[in-house]
């Protein structure tokens, strides 16, 4: 079954094409302190200075892509930046789906009560856009890295708990399910080893393509200042420093556009990659196609 | 119908108390000097913040505060917004139509050109101009706005000068703000028409147009995808073939039959878009330095101004649930055949 829908992709030109980008940012994540090698042993992500002069340098031998306001080298944070993002993206959604999985099965397992109490909470997460909900909550957490990812947790589990308990509710009514309660099983053994199995798969396919998305919150809230703090070899944060220099330098106003198209196509690779990946499996997944 | 529509509202409330206090909740991690500010109206009273603290009792339990926050709210007072250095519903009246001009521009581009090069993607599909608009719905919805909003600030303000930052210029700041000129609605465009002043509200339309490009894409991109495949889709219907057998013109098949049935789907989408711009706004406003309620959520939260971030959000929380009602409605008006289940 795998193995099918990954001939699928590869078949697919947009979605090879989305593959292609997410498996080449996932080798750069990787080789992270090969392709540029660590300055800070206490703190690999926080970006190398080369002098306090504050007008960003255009791309030189020293610094391929250049540098930015105070002369952060664009190069080291993109490549630190990938691996930021993956590591954003991935815990984000992993607990995001953890809890989501947690609240919706029990809902839908229990139902009533519980299942009331949880459904009305994710109707409140849902009652305002995630990112300003996210904004406010970082805002009020203190900005910083591990906060920022605490405020997206927080917005992004309810759309799982729905989907999951969507999906545990037309497992439960099934024939095996009724046939393991009448050999005995109950409460948590027959959820965990019967239920959730057979219903958590469409869901994970679904939590994990939200990397793309969850990364893209994410450097919005940097850099709208409530996130990564400057210095950090974060995306939004280095586009967040290009702000000043978008007008140029009076005569000439691409005299800094690496400041914004360096950071700035890396996110849009990034987005495409993951959305293109997404949208083949939908494709794939959509039961009226063939 | 009725019924539904009257339990959306009802429920309206219910989320509005949901959100506040998830909030309020979440500011209790603050200490009592900063929520004091929640109480202030007036910067004079800035100096006597224990005062203020014993006054309102701000280390009290949670609950006890909280009944307290919401009666005053109720009673339309929200507190003084140290950032925007005016109280927060003042703060309110004040930004929130510059937002709804500004979504209402957005979503007409949206509407307007989805549609447009929806239907050209459809009608040739595969040809290269149904690629071009495959490739723009593809990349324009993978494109962050604030890298889109950034790219054009530099190549529309910085090279060519033609559309500045802000909500308007200084000569137009004088002229809304001079005895002549009545402000009947709130919103400049419809008050500059109101007022006849056609240089006003030419400057107006020229602040709002980058803002609502970089707003608009995302859901641009949207608004292509879905009405290329609703649009294939009645083109394969037999009632088209039928018009087509009959000898009707093309264009009268594709914009009369065709067009009527496929634009269904846009409308809804683009009513849920409507809402979905307002979390967009955020980012749109602080880039553009637009003088709306995103920017000023996003001041209110970055100077952590406890009273502006409770307003905005409860604002927000509002809007929204009204949006979505009205969707829900638009939805079940556009096409007789749906039904809300109740």
């Amino acid at each position: 079954m795998n193995n099918r829908i990954f001939k699928r992709i590869l078949q697919n030109k947009a979605s090879l094409t989305g593959f292609v980008l997410v498996a080449c940012f996932a080798l750069v994540a990787l080789l992270a302190p090969v392709l540029a090698p660590v300055h800070n042993p206490h703190n690999p992500y926080q970006l190398p200075q080369s002098s306090y002069n504050v007008t960003p340098q255009p791309p030189s031998a020293e610094h391929i892509f250049g540098t930015t306001e105070q002369q952060y080298d664009l190069y080291y944070g993109v490549v630190w930046g990938t691996r930021l993002a993956f590591k954003i993206g991935i815990t984000v959604t992993f607990f995001a789906f953890l809890i989501g999985l947690l609240l919706g099965a029990a809902a839908a397992y229990f139902g009533g009560y519980i299942d009331e109490i949880i459904m009305r909470f994710t109707d409140v997460v849902f009652a305002v856009p995630s990112l300003v909900l996210a904004m406010v909550i970082a805002a009020m957490l203190g900005p910083d890295i591990k906060n920022m990812m605490i405020a997206l947790t927080a917005v992004a589990w309810p759309s799982y708990a729905r989907l999951v308990r969507g999906d545990v509710l037309s497992v439960k009514r099934r024939d095996f399910v009724t046939a393991s309660r009448a050999l005995g099983a109950r409460g948590p053994r027959l959820l965990l080893k019967h239920i959730l199995p057979n219903s958590i798969y469409p869901s994970v396919v679904v939590a994990s393509l939200d990397i793309g998305y969850i990364v893209l919150t994410a450097a919005s809230l940097s850099f709208l200042g409530l996130g990564a703090q400057p210095g950090t070899a974060d995306w939004g944060q280095l586009i967040a420093m290009a702000r000043n220099w978008v007008l140029g330098s009076g005569t000439d106003a691409f005299a800094y556009w690496y400041t914004v198209v360096v950071p700035g196509g890396v996110i849009f690779l990034f987005v495409l990659g993951w959305n293109l990946l997404g949208d083949g499996f939908r494709d794939i997944l959509d039961p009226r196609q063939g | 119908m009725l019924r539904y529509v009257l339990r959306r509202i009802l429920l309206l409330p219910l989320v509005a108390l949901g959100v506040t206090f998830l909030l309020f909740f979440l500011t209790q991690r603050l200490s009592p000097e900063m929520r004091a500010s929640l109480y202030i109206k007036d910067p004079r009273q800035m100096g006597a913040l224990e005062e203020v603290i014993q006054k309102y009792g701000l280390r009290d339990n949670v609950f006890k505060q909280y009944g307290r926050w919401l009666g005053s709210a109720l009673q339309g007072d929200l507190g003084y917004s140290q950032s925007a250095n005016m109280p927060v519903s003042q703060a309110i009246k004040e930004y929130l139509p510059a937002t709804i001009q500004l979504a209402v521009v957005t979503i007409v581009l949206v509407v307007f050109f989805g549609v447009w090069f929806g239907t050209v993607s459809a009608v040739k599909k595969d040809k290269w101009q149904d690629v071009c608009a495959r490739m723009i719905s593809v990349g324009g919805f993978s494109l962050p706005i604030f890298v889109l909003g950034l790219l054009l600030l530099m190549f529309f303000y910085g090279q060519l000068g033609w559309f500045p930052p802000g909500g308007y210029s200084i000569s137009t700041d004088v002229v809304i703000h001079s005895p002549a000129f009545h402000s009947y609605t709130g919103f400049l465009l419809i008050d500059a028409l109101l007022n006849g002043n056609l240089a006003v509200f030419w400057d107006v339309l020229r602040h709002l147009i980058l803002p609502a490009v970089t707003l608009c894409i995302g859901s641009f991109a949207l608004m292509v995808r879905v009405m290329r495949s609703s649009m294939l889709e009645e083109l394969g219907k037999d009632y088209v073939r039928t018009a087509r057998a009959k000898g009707l013109p093309e264009g009268a098949v594709v914009y009369r039959h065709a067009g009527k049935n496929a634009i269904i789907p846009v409308i809804t989408l683009a009513s849920i878009q409507f809402i979905r711009l307002l979390g967009g706004t955020v980012i749109v406003e602080t880039i553009f330095d637009y003088p709306g309620i995103g920017r000023f959520g996003v001041t209110a939260a970055q100077q952590l101004d406890i009273a502006g971030i409770m307003g905005f959000s409860l604002m927000v929380a509002v809007l929204f649930v009204l949006g979505n009602l009205l969707s829900d409605v638009l939805y079940t008006a556009v096409d007789p055949r749906i039904k809300i289940s109740e």
